[in-house]
């Protein structure tokens, strides 16, 4: 469990723009696969977590206008009400942006109880906004939070360690 | 300078809050004219030239597996399938014969009678690419669109019946929306008694139901509900749904009925779409302008 607590010392280490480009638009990708029945709920939502990470880690690089155009993009590809996925991912952003200093002060395990309030909020924005349209309230949807969650761990320590290999190169 | 003002050293714009809200108030802006005028089609079909390239991508991995299927399958299934199909095939075609025959007579009736013709439609072939988009919403996605002239309001359906309609294209793509979404109306007659009724989706997989059906309405468990064409759009005809379950509560108006679609609504992946519109009757000739001045003034 080293990876754990070794957040503090990577902070430092440059991003290029297009590792933070390529992975929003890899997770765009694994949002738009074609998942089905339950596994739709389950989904976490990729981009979400994708783009809280770079808030959090350089919100003066991502920030709450790409993550609007993100959600601008999100919301055409999965037919949703323009402006829907845009909404939830500015809150998301502005959470990430707001809560960046205080989430690099903690290691993963604390950060993903902060994540988890972020990306319930996101989530509840999104099924809000649906509730006033359509008039239903789709409870398996907030699953979807639990396992976004669950994936801030796997994700923080893959772009951590892909910052990583971009030094060891130079 | 005013002492208690916070001292800036590197101007970064405008502080998150104030970002927030100009953003938030945006997409609540283009949410409301997206939901009420209907507005953005063009600048939504236009992003979606830039996402449709990542939505190819993904289904790419779902589309080689079903090929890799296609490829893999046993001799024997291939040719005990083209057993069954020849044999629905000599079937239908003697049925088809005798439909042809009765087109015919039906037309010359109608002739006779100086009836409007029935509209012929032709069809399009399409496949869905994603089933499920989203868990709010009934509708999939097929590999046709504007590109290949598909309009919105046009019709889709399987060899069973009717499994929706297009409500929005996009250049490569088209959204359909199943009968089964919430709210999703289809004008339907009951096949053996002639009796008019509006089917709505009830919002899950596999559900229909009936609105506003007396009590004492002639409707029966088992009976196959089709398109009546009396709103235009639908040709009429076309199996719609079988009915599952009549409940008549003397406390109730109306009866609760469920009916089950017909069409495989969330089995298959080839459809087809009906390719031509009824053609609606001319627009009205505009009222004289010095009436509506008139009538503004006045108001």
């Amino acid at each position: 469990m080293s990876y754990l607590d070794q957040a503090h010392p990577e902070l430092q280490r440059p991003v290029s723009n297009l590792l933070i480009m390529a992975s929003v638009l890899g997770a765009l990708l694994l949002n738009s696969l074609p998942w089905e029945g339950i596994w739709l709920s389950l989904r976490p939502d990729f981009v979400a977590v994708a783009m809280l990470y770079w808030c959090t880690h350089k919100p003066l690089r991502f920030g709450i206008g790409l993550a609007w155009a993100v959600g601008i993009l999100a919301d055409v590809s999965d037919a949703s009400l323009f402006g829907q996925h845009a909404l939830s991912y500015t809150v998301l952003a502005f959470g990430g942006v707001v809560l960046s200093r205080r989430i690099q002060m903690f290691d993963l395990r604390e950060q993903t109880t902060q994540v988890f309030f972020i990306l319930l909020l996101t989530y509840a924005m999104y099924a809000l906004v649906h509730w006033q349209v359509s008039g239903q309230v789709a409870w398996t949807y907030l699953l979807g939070c639990l396992t976004s969650t669950l994936l801030w761990v796997p994700i923080s320590v893959l772009f951590q360690s892909m910052r990583q290999m971009r030094v060891d190169r130079e | 300078m005013d002492s208690t003002q916070t001292f800036q050293v590197f101007n970064r714009g405008p502080s998150p809050g104030a970002r927030l809200v100009f953003f938030a108030v945006l997409s609540l802006l283009l949410m409301f004219v997206d939901a009420r005028f209907r507005y953005l089609e063009s600048t939504r079909s236009a992003l979606s030239v830039l996402v449709s390239p990542i939505q190819h991508l993904a289904t790419l991995p779902g589309a080689l597996w079903h090929q890799a299927g296609d490829f893999l399958v046993a001799q024997s299934r291939l040719l005990e399938a083209n057993k069954v199909l020849h044999r629905q095939h000599e079937r239908d075609s003697a049925q088809l014969v005798q439909s042809q025959s009765l087109l015919q007579e039906n037309q010359q009736l109608r002739n006779l009678l100086a009836m409007q013709q029935r509209n012929q439609f032709s069809v399009q072939f399409a496949e869905i690419v994603y089933a499920e988009i989203d868990v709010f919403k009934r509708k999939v996605l097929i590999n046709k669109g504007g590109s290949a002239r598909i309009q919105a309001g046009q019709v889709v359906m399987d060899d069973k019946g009717i499994i929706g309609q297009v409500t929005r294209i996009y250049p490569w793509l088209s959204e359909v929306t199943l009968i089964t979404e919430k709210n999703h109306a289809v004008p339907v007659q009951v096949l053996r008694s002639g009796l008019r009724s509006i089917a709505f989706g009830a919002g899950n997989t596999s559900q229909l139901s009936l609105r506003y059906m007396p009590i004492s309405a002639d409707i029966q468990k088992g009976d196959v509900l089709v398109t009546s064409g009396i709103d235009g759009l639908y040709p009429p005809g076309i199996p719609v749904a079988v009915v599952e379950k009549i409940e008549r509560d003397p406390a109730y108006p109306f009866a609760n009925i469920i009916c089950s679609p017909l069409g495989g609504v969330d089995k298959h992946r080839h459809l087809l779409v009906l390719s031509a519109l009824p053609a609606l009757p001319e627009r009205p000739q505009a009222p004289p302008v010095a009436a509506t001045s008139g009538k503004a003034g006045g108001n």
